[in-house]
C-alpha cells in the first residue's frame, strides 16, 4: 500500500512498488487525462507534474512519487495552467487530442518557471512531446498566446 | 479566427449513460464540458426526431448524430455545422453524438451499403443529406409554429433557433415547439439555402470536442472503464506467419493480478486484472514459435527483388498513344528510379478496443472507422449475425487509416480472446485489448513498400513528349472484403496519382507489379498518393530543368485541362514570392526552394517549401506555403489544421520514417528508432484556400502528398542533388 498526494487529495493505493505511475493514475485511480503512448519517456503523452516539474509518469515507478505533490491534468489550475488551456481552445489547436493533455502539461510548468519563452525556448521545452496531428504550428502559437495573457495579467495587477 | 462561437460536446456523456446501458457513473469522471445541461429527449419528454441525424428536444437542445468516427480531422465540428446551417439553429444548442454502426441508416454515401470512415469522404458524402436533414427538422418546426399561430408557414422566419412572426413580433424557441413539430408528418422535399445565405457555413468556429480534450475528460479506448472489466496484451510472433508451438504460462500466472492465459490465432494472450499486471505477465510468458513458414525476408531483397519486376511489363493502368516509339524519337529522354520504405502509422494511441462476449451477442468499444467490415468479420468469426455485434464509436487517438482494416485485425484478437475465456470464470467480463507502442510497430499493418521507374522525354522544344512508369508494391485491397475493387489486375489505390497524371503529355504508359508478400499492408494517410506524388512530382521538376524551364512556369503550360492544379499552384507560387529570389542563408548555409502540385480525394493542393542546408549537410524546412482547392469551405479554420497537420504528418515520412525488415523481423520498436517531427522542426506554414461553389471534398489526407516532394524539390534548388529514396538524405 503507499499513500500519494495526487491533485491535493491523499489516496493509498494496493500496487507494486514497479509500477509506473502512469498506470496507477489511469488503471488504479481512474485518472485518464495521462495518456499512454510509448512506456518510455519518448513521447510525452504521459506527462504530470512531480513538485511541479513536468515528469514522464510513464517511466517513474509509483514509489518515486511518495511524498511529493504529483498533479495531473484533471487536477491543474494554476495560472499558468489555465493561461495554456485557454489559448489551446481559442486557438483549436486539437486534432485527435490524444497527446494534447501532456503537451499542456509540459507548456504549463514550462510557463510557470519561464513566463516569457523565447520560441527556442519552447522549442526545448516542448521537443519531448511529440504530436502524430503535428499541431505543432498552433501548439507554439498558443504558448506565445498564453505567454502574453500571463504577462497582461501582471501588468494590471 | 475571429467569431469563434463555443458549442459544448455532449457526446461522451450520452453514450456512457444511456449507450451502454450500464450504470458508469461511478466510473466516469463529471468535468465542466459534461455537466453544462441535462441529456435531451429523456424521461418522457416529446422529441422531435425526423430522420437519423437530428434530435430536438423540449429543453432547447439539437443532437447531431454523426456517422464518422472523430479522429482529429474535424468531423464532429464539420458535420454539425452542416445541420446547424439549414436548420438555422443557435450553435450554443448543439449537441453532439457518435452514431451506432447501422449501415441501413448510417453508410457512408460515396462508398455504397458500407459504413466506415476515409478516403476524405465524410464532408463530401454527408454534404447534402445532413443539410436535408436540418432543413427537415426546420420545415416541421416552422409548420408547428404556423399552426400553433394560424398564420401560413411562408410568413415566418427561423434565426438561432427561433422561429418569429415578424407581422405579429411573436416568437417561439426550437423546444417550445418540439411537441407539436413532432406530431407532423415529415416532409419528403425540403428547399436547401442559397450559399449567399450561409450563416455557418465558410465560417470558423471553436471545436465541439475541443474542451473536454483539453480538460482530459475526453474518452478515448484506452480511457474506458467498465465493471469487471480486464486488461489483455498479446505476445506476437517475431515473425508474420509463424504459428504458436507452446507455451510456459507458470511464471506469468504467478504475477499478481494475471488472471488467464490463453492461446489465440494472433499468438498468447495475457489476461489481467489492469495493464501493469497484463504487461510482467507478458515478460514473464516463454512461447516456442513455429517459424517454418515465416516470413524471413530483408526490405533489401525485397527491394532488390522489386527493380527487376520493374524491368518487366505489368497490368496497364494507363495508356494513351504509344510511349515507347515516342520515346524512340525523342530528343531527350531522363530515366530514375525511386524507393519507398514501409511505414507505420503510428497513431498516439496504439491499436486498442474492448469487446464483451454475451450469450446473445457481442458488444465493441472503439475508436470504430469500418464499422460495416468489422460488424461482418466478428458476426462470422462468433457465429453471430451482423446486427448481434453493436459497436460503441469512441473518439481515436488518431488513426491516419489504421483503424479502418479490411481483416479488423485488432478487433479479431480481442474477440479470440474473449471466445477463449468463454468457457471459464471469466466468461462474458468485458476484455481491453491494449497493444504497446511495440505491438503497435511489429505487428502490422504498413504503407507497402514500393519501387518506381520512370521514364519521360522531351520533344527538341522541350515539351513533354512521353512518360512510362512501372510501379511496384503490395496491393493493399486484394484477397480482402474490397477484393472487388480490384479491376483487371489494377489495385487503384496502388496508381491513383500516377495513373491520373494531370499533365498533358500525347504518349503514356502506366505499368503496375503487385507482388504478394506476408507482410500485412494497408493504407496510410493519402494511400497512393503517399509515393506517386513523389515521384511524378519530382520527374516533372528534373523535366523542366531539362527543358531550361522555371517549374512552375513548365507545369502550368501542361495543365491547361486542368483548371484547378493550375489555380493552386498559381495561387502557392504568388504567396510564397516564387518570383522573387530567396533570401539567402548566413556563411556557409544554401537555401533552396522547391513546389509540387497533387489531386487526392478531388481535392487539389499545391505547395512550396523553403530549406536551408547546413554547413554540415544537415537541412531544415523553414517555410511553406500552401494553396488548397477543396470546393466550398464548410469550415475554413479546419482545413487550415488539416493542411498544417499534413504537412507535419507528410514531413514525418520525408526526413525519417522507414519501417524495415532484417530477415523478417521489424528492426523499429519505438519511437527512438522510428522518428516523428518535433516542435522545432516544423516549418512556419500559410495556408490560402481558393474560394470555390464547387461541391465539397475532403481535407484529411490531400495535405500530405505534395510536401516531401516540394522538399526534394527545394533540396535540389539548394545543392544540386536529385534525391529519389524516402527519407530523403542528402550525401
Amino acid at each position: 500500500m503507499f499513500n500519494l498526494t495526487v491533485n491535493g487529495r491523499s489516496v493509498s493505493v494496493d500496487a507494486e512498488p514497479d509500477t509506473p505511475l502512469l498506470w496507477v493514475l489511469r488503471d488504479h485511480l481512474g485518472l485518464t487525462g495521462a495518456k499512454y503512448g510509448c512506456g518510455m519517456a519518448l513521447c510525452g503523452a504521459c506527462t504530470v507534474h512531480l513538485d511541479g516539474q513536468p515528469t514522464r509518469a510513464c517511466v517513474t515507478p509509483v514509489s518515486a512519487a511518495i511524498g511529493r505533490r504529483v498533479i495531473t491534468i484533471e487536477g491543474l489550475d494554476s495560472k499558468a495552467g489555465k493561461a495554456v488551456q485557454s489559448a489551446w481552445e481559442k486557438l483549436n489547436v486539437v486534432q485527435c487530442g490524444y497527446c494534447q493533455c501532456g503537451q499542456i502539461m509540459t507548456a504549463a510548468a514550462l510557463l510557470a518557471q519561464n513566463p516569457q519563452p523565447a520560441d527556442a525556448d519552447i522549442a526545448a521545452a516542448m521537443a519531448g512531446n511529440l504530436c502524430r496531428c503535428a499541431t505543432y504550428v498552433r501548439i507554439l502559437a498558443a504558448v506565445k498566446e498564453a505567454a502574453a495573457t500571463l504577462k497582461g495579467g501582471q501588468d494590471h495587477e | 479566427m475571429n467569431e469563434m462561437i463555443h458549442i459544448v460536446n455532449e457526446s461522451r456523456r450520452r453514450f456512457l449513460q444511456v449507450g451502454a446501458g450500464l450504470t458508469l457513473a461511478l466510473y466516469f469522471r463529471p468535468g465542466p464540458a459534461q455537466t453544462a445541461s441535462a441529456p435531451t429527449g429523456e424521461a418522457g419528454d416529446a422529441v422531435l426526431e425526423p430522420n437519423a441525424f437530428v434530435r430536438i428536444g423540449e429543453d432547447n437542445t439539437v443532437t447531431v448524430i454523426v456517422k464518422h468516427l472523430e479522429m482529429g480531422q474535424g468531423v464532429y465540428t464539420g458535420l454539425p455545422t452542416l445541420v446547424a446551417e439549414e436548420l438555422d439553429a443557435a450553435w450554443s444548442q448543439l449537441r453532439v453524438e457518435g452514431a451506432p454502426a447501422d449501415a441501413k441508416r448510417y453508410n457512408n454515401l460515396l462508398w455504397g451499403p458500407m459504413q466506415g470512415t476515409g478516403g476524405s469522404t465524410a464532408t463530401a458524402n454527408s454534404f447534402e443529406q445532413l443539410r436535408r436533414a436540418g432543413a427537415t427538422a426546420r420545415a416541421m418546426l416552422v409548420d408547428a409554429a404556423a399552426q400553433q399561430w394560424k398564420v401560413p408557414a411562408e410568413s415566418l422566419s427561423v434565426s438561432a433557433g427561433v422561429v418569429t412572426h415578424p407581422a405579429s413580433g411573436r416568437k417561439a424557441s426550437f423546444g417550445e415547439l418540439v411537441k407539436t413539430a413532432a406530431t407532423l408528418p415529415v416532409p419528403s422535399e425540403v428547399k436547401l439555402k442559397d450559399p449567399r445565405d450561409f450563416v455557418f457555413i465558410g465560417k470558423p468556429v471553436i471545436r465541439t470536442d475541443s474542451r473536454a480534450k483539453i480538460q482530459g475528460a475526453a474518452i478515448f479506448t484506452l480511457d474506458l472503464r467498465l465493471p469487471d472489466m480486464l486488461t489483455a496484451v498479446v505476445a506476437h510472433p517475431p515473425r508474420f506467419g509463424a504459428k504458436v508451438k507452446g507455451f510456459d504460462a507458470s511464471r506469468a500466472k504467478a504475477v499478481r493480478g494475471v488472471e488467464e492465459v490463453v492461446s489465440i490465432p494472433a499468438g498468447v494472450a495475457v489476461v489481467a486484472r489492469d495493464f501493469w499486471a497484463a504487461q510482467k505477465g507478458r515478460n514473464a510468458l516463454t512461447v516456442d514459435w513455429n517459424e517454418s513458414a515465416a516470413f524471413k525476408l530483408d526490405s533489401a531483397t525485397i527491394m532488390a527483388q522489386y527493380r527487376e519486376l520493374a524491368r518487366q511489363p505489368g497490368a496497364v493502368a494507363r495508356k494513351d498513344g504509344d510511349p515507347e516509339a515516342a520515346l524512340a524519337n525523342a530528343a531527350k529522354v531522363l530515366e530514375a528510379q525511386y524507393e519507398f520504405p514501409f511505414l507505420a502509422h503510428a497513431a498516439m494511441e496504439p491499436m486498442d478496443c474492448v469487446v464483451q462476449l454475451r450469450p446473445d451477442g457481442c458488444e465493441i468499444w472503439n475508436g470504430e472507422q469500418f464499422q460495416t467490415v468489422d460488424q461482418a468479420t466478428l458476426a462470422n468469426l462468433l457465429g453471430l449475425r451482423p446486427e448481434q455485434v453493436k459497436i460503441n464509436m469512441l473518439y481515436a487517438g488518431g488513426s491516419f487509416g489504421r483503424r479502418a482494416n479490411p481483416h479488423s485485425d485488432y478487433l479479431v484478437e480481442a474477440a479470440a480472446i474473449a471466445k477463449a475465456l468463454g468457457a471459464g470464470p471469466l466468461a462474458g467480463r468485458p476484455i481491453k485489448l491494449v497493444w504497446t507502442r511495440e505491438d503497435d510497430m511489429r505487428a502490422g499493418y504498413y504503407r507497402p513498400l514500393y519501387f518506381h521507374s520512370l521514364r519521360a522525354g522531351l520533344d527538341k522544344d522541350g515539351k513533354l513528349l512521353a512518360w512510362q512508369q512501372w510501379i511496384v508494391g503490395q496491393s493493399i485491397m486484394a484477397g480482402t472484403a474490397l477484393d472487388g475493387m480490384v479491376k483487371n489486375g489494377i489495385d487503384p489505390t496502388s496508381v491513383e496519382g500516377a495513373a491520373n497524371l494531370p499533365y498533358a503529355v500525347p504518349n503514356i504508359q502506366v505499368d503496375l507489379h503487385s507482388p504478394k508478400l506476408a507482410v500485412p499492408v494497408q493504407w496510410w494517410r493519402s494511400v497512393g498518393s503517399t509515393h506517386t506524388a513523389f515521384s511524378t512530382e519530382t520527374m516533372i521538376d528534373e523535366l523542366a530543368q531539362a527543358a531550361g524551364k522555371d517549374p512552375v512556369q513548365f507545369r502550368l503550360d501542361l495543365l491547361g485541362q486542368h483548371p484547378r492544379h493550375a489555380g493552386v499552384l498559381r495561387l502557392a507560387a504568388a504567396k510564397a514570392g516564387w518570383e522573387q529570389p530567396l533570401t539567402p542563408g548566413k556563411a556557409g548555409e544554401r537555401r533552396g526552394r522547391g513546389v509540387a502540385v497533387h489531386e487526392s480525394f478531388n481535392s487539389f493542393v499545391a505547395q512550396v517549401a523553403e530549406v536551408t542546408v547546413r554547413a554540415d549537410g544537415g537541412f531544415a524546412v523553414d517555410r511553406v506555403v500552401c494553396a488548397v482547392d477543396c470546393g466550398i469551405a464548410i469550415n475554413p479554420d479546419i482545413i487550415q489544421a488539416q493542411m498544417e497537420g499534413g504537412i507535419g504528418f507528410g514531413l514525418s515520412a520525408a526526413l525519417y520514417s522507414a519501417i524495415t525488415f532484417k530477415e523478417g523481423q521489424v528492426e523499429q520498436s519505438n519511437f527512438h528508432d522510428y522518428p516523428l517531427l518535433r516542435l522545432g522542426e516544423m516549418p512556419a506554414v500559410e495556408v490560402y484556400i481558393v474560394p470555390s461553389t464547387e461541391p465539397p471534398t475532403g481535407v484529411g489526407e490531400p495535405g500530405v502528398p505534395p510536401i516531401a516532394p516540394a522538399v526534394a524539390n527545394a533540396l535540389f534548388a539548394a545543392t544540386g542533388q536529385r534525391l529519389r529514396q524516402l527519407p530523403l538524405r542528402l550525401t
